[in-house]
């Protein structure tokens, strides 16, 4: 399958020292849905802006919707954080500028769901609320029917209505035209119901990458006296002690079995994701062989 | 018909397949019977669309359910799993011990693990069994 988000090597360095990302290597494979999670300052919008084309790239390659981005742009679909728009423009406007500058441009579609969010097209932009900022955005960008969308925090200020509102809209997207989505959030509870496919950076580098439900199956968390998580054969990837007890998450990509006194239990997806997260073990490139 | 328990150590579309096969094994669904769309559980639910297709791709490849191109998907005629004709008998006293469970204040979860230890551990009631835990467990610390 082809894949609708390729990295190798690739980095981009702020001024003469800060790394924002570095040796970043991703194989996303069309059709997912790609939860982008990491603290901040870890390099999220940086490999974003990489893959929309808006920022330069200092080593490594990067190929979005199938080639360069600079010559895929009318491929991608970019939300930044916070959905800055024109504040100045009329929403009806703005619709009309994605219309001029977008080959392909769903106004129908567009204004139909614009209407039904209740915007009035003659509102300006700076009148509206962020939900319903982050609204037109997004509408923009669905209208536009890209392969790969990149959101940037899409949902950061919408109520949970509109959550539900905006993640059927994106789904239908997926379905109708079998579109890539990466999407970055905080929110990791949510994120199990919305994606398929998890990549976790850290300090701007890759720590995790590859289909959830793979990644699930090739981790444990294990729960026994101090001490166990010495030898055995697992990775640990974060460990916490209480009161005498030792809960960890393992990595074991052969069926483990953990010795006598163990619990042990498959990851809920909060647990993977925090785990990687929080861990102190070195760096971890991996891509699921799926 | 579908419900997601966001959060739990089950991956949601092994949810999705444990609650069909629930379903045909108490009767609640019967052969021929039609299942809801892709697009219809993904809107009520606001799950991906993949892991609703992972679901069905599975319990097609279980025999549970067949699609038929541009019609539907159902529940096979002959699903792998006979809706058990058994279960009144062994569903009543079942019933009134989880009411006997309730009734010394056992909360669901509770109920659930009790459940799951007389599944997993058949010796788990034999006092000689327990002293064994306790034996191997102390050895381990």
């Amino acid at each position: 399958m082809s894949a609708a988000l390729r990295c190798a090597g690739l980095g981009h360095r702020y001024g003469r020292r800060l790394w924002g990302l570095r040796d970043c290597d991703l194989d996303v494979p069309a059709g997912r849905v790609v939860a982008l999670v990491g603290p901040n300052g870890s390099g999220k919008t940086t490999l974003m802006s990489m893959a929309a084309g808006l920022l330069p790239v200092t080593e490594g390659t990067v190929e979005a919707a199938g080639g360069a981005p600079a010559r895929r742009l009318d491929r991608i679909g970019f939300v930044a954080q916070d959905a800055p728009l024109w504040p100045r423009l009329r929403v009806a406007d703005v619709l009309e500028v994605g219309r001029c500058m977008n080959r392909g441009f769903d106004t129908v579609m567009a204004a139909e769901r614009i209407g039904r969010l209740g915007i009035r097209p003659r509102a300006r932009i700076s009148a509206l609320s962020g939900g319903e900022r982050a609204q037109v955005a997004l509408t923009l960008v669905l209208a536009k029917r890209p392969e790969l969308f990149l959101l940037d925090e899409p949902m950061a200020n919408l109520d949970p209505l509109a959550r539900r509102e905006f993640l059927g809209s994106m789904f239908e997207a997926c379905q109708e035209t079998g579109a890539t989505v990466l999407y970055s959030s905080h929110a990791v509870a949510e994120l199990e119901r919305v994606c398929d496919y998890l990549i976790v950076l850290r300090a701007g580098r890759v720590r995790l990458a590859g289909d959830i439900d793979e990644l699930r199956s090739r981790h444990r968390v294990i729960r026994g006296p101090d001490g166990w998580p010495a030898g055995g054969g697992w990775q640990v990837i974060s460990q916490r002690s209480m009161a005498g007890q030792t809960t960890a998450l393992v990595r074991c990509d052969d069926a483990c079995l953990p010795g006598p006194g163990l619990q042990d239990a498959a990851p809920a997806f909060d647990e993977l994701v925090l785990g990687y997260l929080d861990g102190d073990a070195a760096r971890l490139p991996e891509e699921a062989a799926a | 018909m579908f419900r997601v328990d966001a959060g739990s150590d089950v991956p949601i579309y092994r949810q999705l397949v444990q609650q069909v096969r629930r379903d045909v094994m108490l009767g609640r669904l019967q052969p021929g019977d039609q299942l809801p769309s892709v697009k219809d559980v993904v809107d009520a639910l606001s799950v991906n669309p993949n892991t609703v297709v992972k679901a069905f791709s599975e319990l097609e490849h279980q025999g549970m359910i067949v699609r038929r191109q541009g019609v539907g998907t159902f529940v096979a005629a002959a699903p792998p799993l006979a809706s058990l004709a058994v279960a009144p008998r062994l569903l009543s006293p079942l019933a009134r011990w989880v009411e006997r469970a309730r009734q010394d204040g056992l909360d669901a979860e509770q109920i659930r693990m009790l459940l799951e230890v007389a599944l997993d551990e058949p010796a788990a009631g034999e006092p000689a069994a327990a002293e064994d835990d306790r034996r191997a467990a102390g050895g381990a610390a």
